[in-house]
């Protein structure tokens, strides 16, 4: 049963995939992309991997869509046709395709318990993390203990993902000109934005502080929270949520994020363990584990709230000069 | 027993409606006939579905998050069909009868010119 949902679900994202590539409608095609996002949480729900399908709904389908829409508003939706032949990319891409499929023919077999992946590092997670690290879910376990390092990397990465945008676009400035929203006449939208915001504040500072218990963390966290507030720019306008959340803020919280994970790191040197090893952190190993783990979650929730939002603050802000001009 | 026979009502009337709301969506003419058949299966096969799953649990954490979803739901559907509807309203959509009637006075007013 769960393999035909498997296939009826890969079918649909490759006929998801199709459209995208043959609608020259942007619009449609970001819509597609949120649609093939949710696609591929539920496949990884059916794989029992919650959190990362999660993530990818909160971040595939939920703010990177907002994004894309932020991007249309500045380039205008409808595809350029290309002049040139496709038929040399077409042979390029066969030949790589046959090739990939070539090399799958040399893996081990699909789900096969003796596969070297299953055999590597992960039934040491399995057997010693409930000792070593201690939580109920042992993918925060892996992902915010084991491999911190990574973690740091991918925390860094939204980082410069943040400061490039930056770089490019820039924050808009707090100005007190109350620019009319488009959407301040919708009084149910207004009524029900006030309802559901602060629920999902609420359930961002849930998920971030239960991400040791179940499915959850610092990156899922910190995007339903930009979220909150996208919704906020969106419906009450920008120059108020830029009163509210002020962009210098974000710039130093962006940062802020990640010196609290390095942080972190350099604290654990300090107490005479090595780079990100929590156990010095606290007499009892377990206990430094638990307080390494619920900081640097805290740093990874900070930085990709405030790298999220001012990323959508520098698209909005260029759409609104571009509408006033 | 009785409950489980319950839910499998519930359930299946809920993917009965989801079905008609995915049939609509395609065979309705226009715009907004297209959002009222899409606003069917955001609301009724939720509130079906969900309290279909809500009977089948021991009525614990499980089912207090389910109904916590059920809430969000009945709050975020409907308010996103309306903001369509209003939106592609604001933007100059007419629906069906309006354009119908519109057809008919061009005509009419093209044969009294003649």
């Amino acid at each position: 049963m769960a393999e035909f949902i498997d296939l009826v679900l890969l079918g649909m994202l490759a006929i998801t995939a199709l459209g995208v590539i043959i609608l020259k409608d942007l619009f449609a095609v970001v819509m597609l992309f949120g649609i093939y996002s949710f696609l591929s949480a539920l496949i990884f729900v059916n794989l029992d991997a919650v959190d990362v399908a999660f993530t990818e709904a909160a971040v595939g389908a939920g703010i990177s869509t907002v994004l894309m829409l932020g991007t249309l508003a500045l380039t205008g939706r409808k595809e350029k046709v290309g002049s040139h032949t496709s038929w040399l990319p077409l042979v390029v891409v066969v030949i790589t395709g046959g090739a990939l499929i070539y090399g799958t023919l040399d893996m081990p077999a699909f789900g096969d318990p003796n596969n070297p992946i299953h055999q590597h590092v992960a039934p040491r997670y399995i057997e010693e993390s409930p000792k070593e690290v201690g939580l109920p879910n042992m993918v925060t376990s892996v992902l915010a203990s084991y491999r911190a390092f990574d973690t740091l990397g991918e925390t860094a990465v939204v980082f410069a993902a943040a400061i490039g945008v930056l770089s490019l676009l820039g924050l808009p400035k707090p100005d007190r000109r109350a620019v009319e929203s488009g959407l301040k006449s919708h009084l149910v939208l207004r009524v029900v934005a006030k309802l559901i915001i602060p629920l999902t504040i609420l359930f961002a500072l849930y998920v971030q502080f239960h991400g040791d218990y179940g499915p959850g963390g610092g990156f899922q966290a910190g995007v339903i929270a930009a979220a909150a507030v996208i919704l906020y720019a969106l419906v009450f306008g920008l120059p108020l949520a830029t009163h509210v959340v002020q962009p210098t803020w974000l710039k130093v919280l962006a940062a802020l994020g990640v010196l609290i994970y390095a942080g972190t790191g350099v604290a654990s040197l300090f107490l005479g363990g090595s780079f990100l090893d929590y156990n010095v952190l606290a007499s009892d190993p377990v206990a430094g584990q638990h307080i390494g783990i619920i900081v640097i979650e805290l740093g990874v929730g900070i930085t990709v709230f405030a790298a999220m939002l001012s990323i959508f603050y520098a698209f909005a802000g260029q759409a609104e000069g571009k509408n006033i001009q | 027993m009785i409950l489980e026979t319950i839910s499998t009502i519930l359930l299946l009337l809920g993917a009965f409606f989801g079905l008609t709301g995915a049939i609509g969506l395609f065979k309705f003419p226009d715009f907004f006939t297209r959002v009222h058949a899409a606003s069917v299966t955001d609301s009724i096969a939720a509130i079906l579905i969900i309290s279909g799953l809500i009977l089948r649990t021991d009525f614990d954490l499980v089912a207090a998050k389910l109904l916590f979803i059920l809430i969000f739901l009945l709050l975020t559907s409907p308010t996103a069909s309306h903001a369509l509807a209003k939106s592609a309203r604001h933007g100059g959509l007419l629906s069906l009868a309006e354009t119908r009637a519109n057809n008919q006075e061009a005509s009419s007013t093209k044969e009294g010119n003649n």
